[in-house]
């Protein structure tokens, strides 16, 4: 194959892929060849991945190729190429969540998420690069390398599942998988200019997840068109005996009724998601995605989500102190890295994780163990649960008028690398739209709606509790009505 | 809100943080932000409101699953990773002077 003919593949959706998969006009192995060729090319001034595993992923490629030879293909992943966030344990192949804690470290068993996509089929190139711990929101915190965004290489991809939007968007695989604790799938699927979703808490199994905040930690897919990220959910959903959490509601055909428009959809538009900071072209193609709603036959309702700007508040609370307690485990004992030369345990303790871990990490476990020390927890803790049901209800009330909520992900497109980087609190104030829906364990998702400026910026959907298929439906529709984003500009030439 | 270095130390202890003296002075600075930040909550009369202890509703969560024996990893894999390891025991410096 021409190096021309394996770039065209590239620029495939999972969709197309899939398709030609199933016609017999490309094989698995040309495509993960592809990918393979383009990761190459590409990834020294990306940074999407953390590792790539060519020897594993061409195995693969060949064993679905003989699956679809002898008549047993298994359904639209089967032989296609993707990539994990290192936040999924992947059996015998490193996985770091982009700390150095837990460098070497190889998982003994594949996440439910890993496994399930092996059931499907998929190909694993490899796993991708993201905020140490998933903290974060520019890719920044990961302590291996920094990713860039493809549109804008001096850019962020956004985070912390920066890897998983980045690698989307150079063409170096047909679809991802990241985690979204408070916007980690849609802030990068917004700045990079693919679909992301985040589904309900409880319909993707954690098991195998390296945690943060496990009361607001949900994996999800990205993908190059809608299709792709409700392909790629279908595989993944549904309960999982090794994650308590999930919930046994039965799975949506989330394909079936995907192209059923959005004709009498009402979608919600909270006044609290324009106000204050919200970048004026963003706003512009925000308030264009709706009025396009409003072409397709939906209606506009102006709804309010009265607590949002309690959002970071209460999620800091939450989410450092959750952290605090699933970090404690990196104590230098029974996995990851082990400061030499020390005499105590307690001394090991406290050695291992100041030389293991970052700067992110070591601020949220700090914020998070006084949030929860003695005196403090009605104050900090209790408080912002308190507060996570008054959001919740917001979106109660809202759902009684409305079907969908829809708004900006991000008060601004892609920012600079280093923009953000001396003040955390600016830095947390990027997850301001999309903290809420995490808090209320709502599902989420981007869908690209337009440029800023020459950059991507995606328009936020949350839906009700399990309505999946309704926020991809909603969002099918609007990818149907408005004109495809262009080539991302920033690795030509 | 703002948090002297002496609590900054605490919390550290606490977390079993080493901590340098730039990341301590470091953290007064920031988390004394965040709190700040954190602060507008207080503007909130939660009286009477339920804290959401379970992200998932009652009818959606899953049940407890039956108490059962079923496979788990051979001490072989579950060493996979040690550090330092002897026998079939992750080793550490001496607890007890």
């Amino acid at each position: 194959m021409s190096a021309a003919a394996s770039r065209e593949l590239t620029r495939l959706t999972l969709k197309q892929a899939s398709a030609r998969l199933a016609e017999g006009t490309v094989s698995s192995r040309q495509l993960t060849e592809a990918c393979l060729s383009r990761i190459a090319a590409t990834d020294g001034r990306v940074g999407a991945f953390l590792l790539v595993t060519p020897e594993t992923a061409l195995a693969e490629a060949d064993a679905a190729d003989a699956r679809r030879a002898a008549g047993q293909a298994r359904g639209p992943l089967d032989g296609v190429p993707l990539a994990l966030k290192d936040l999924f344990a992947t059996k015998g192949v490193a996985t770091t969540a982009g700390s150095r804690i837990l460098e070497g470290f190889k998982p003994p068993y594949d996440a439910t998420v890993t496994a399930r996509l092996r059931v499907a089929g998929a190909v694993l190139l490899g796993k991708l690069n993201m905020d140490e711990f998933a903290m974060g929101s520019s890719n920044e915190n990961s302590a291996y390398r920094p990713c860039h965004n493809p549109w804008d290489l001096a850019r962020t991809p956004g985070g912390s599942s920066g890897g998983s939007a980045a690698a989307l968007a150079a063409g170096q695989a047909f679809g991802t998988f990241g985690t979204d604790t408070g916007g980690s799938i849609r802030l990068p699927a917004s700045f990079c200019g693919v679909v992301g979703l985040k589904p309900t808490y409880g319909r993707v199994s954690r098991a195998g997840v390296v945690a943060f905040a496990s009361s607001l930690d949900q994996p999800g897919p990205l993908g190059r068109e809608v299709w792709d990220a409700a392909a790629l959910l279908q595989a993944v959903a549904g309960a999982d005996p090794a994650d308590q959490t999930t919930s046994r509601r039965p799975v949506d055909d989330y394909l079936r009724d995907l192209e059923g428009g959005a004709r009498g959809l009402r979608v919600g538009v909270p006044a609290e998601w324009f106000q204050g900071g919200l970048d004026p072209a963003v706003e512009q193609v925000v308030r264009a995605a709706l009025a396009a709603y409003q072409r397709l036959g939906a209606t506009l309702v102006e709804i309010s989500l009265p607590h949002t700007r309690y959002g970071i508040g209460a999620y800091y609370l939450v989410a450092t102190a959750e952290a605090s307690s699933n970090l404690a485990r990196y104590d230098g004992v029974r996995f990851g890295r082990r400061a030499p030369g020390v005499k105590g345990l307690k001394e090991l303790y406290q050695a291992s994780r100041a030389q293991g871990l970052g700067d992110e990490p070591k601020r949220r476990i700090m914020l998070g163990t006084y949030a929860l020390s003695a005196g403090y927890y009605d104050a900090y803790y209790l408080k912002a649960q308190k507060v996570r049901t008054l959001i919740r209800r917001d979106f109660d009330r809202a759902f009684e008028r409305c079907d969908v909520v829809a708004g900006p992900v991000a008060p601004t497109a892609a920012f600079k690398l280093g923009e953000k980087t001396g003040d955390p609190l600016q830095m947390y104030l990027a997850d301001i739209f999309t903290i809420t829906c995490n808090l209320a364990a709502l599902p989420g998702l981007s869908v690209p709606a337009g440029l800023a400026a020459g950059l991507p910026v995606g328009l936020q959907l949350v839906g009700r509790p399990f309505d999946e298929a309704g926020l991809l439906r909603a969002a099918r529709a609007l990818e149907r009505e408005l004109p495809p984003l262009p080539a991302p500009s920033g690795l030509e030439g | 809100m703002s948090l002297t270095l002496d609590e900054v130390r605490r919390v550290a202890r606490l977390a079993r943080l080493q901590l340098s003296a730039e990341e301590e002075q470091a953290f007064q600075g920031q988390l004394s932000a965040i709190l700040d930040h954190v602060a507008q909550l207080g503007e909130l009369d939660v009286t009477g409101v339920e804290p959401m202890t379970h992200a998932l509703a009652a009818g959606d969560a899953a049940p407890l699953r039956p108490d059962e024996l079923g496979p788990g990893l051979p001490p072989g894999e579950a060493l996979a990773n040690a550090p330092a390891r002897e026998g079939t025991c992750f080793k550490v410096p001496r607890i007890i002077e």
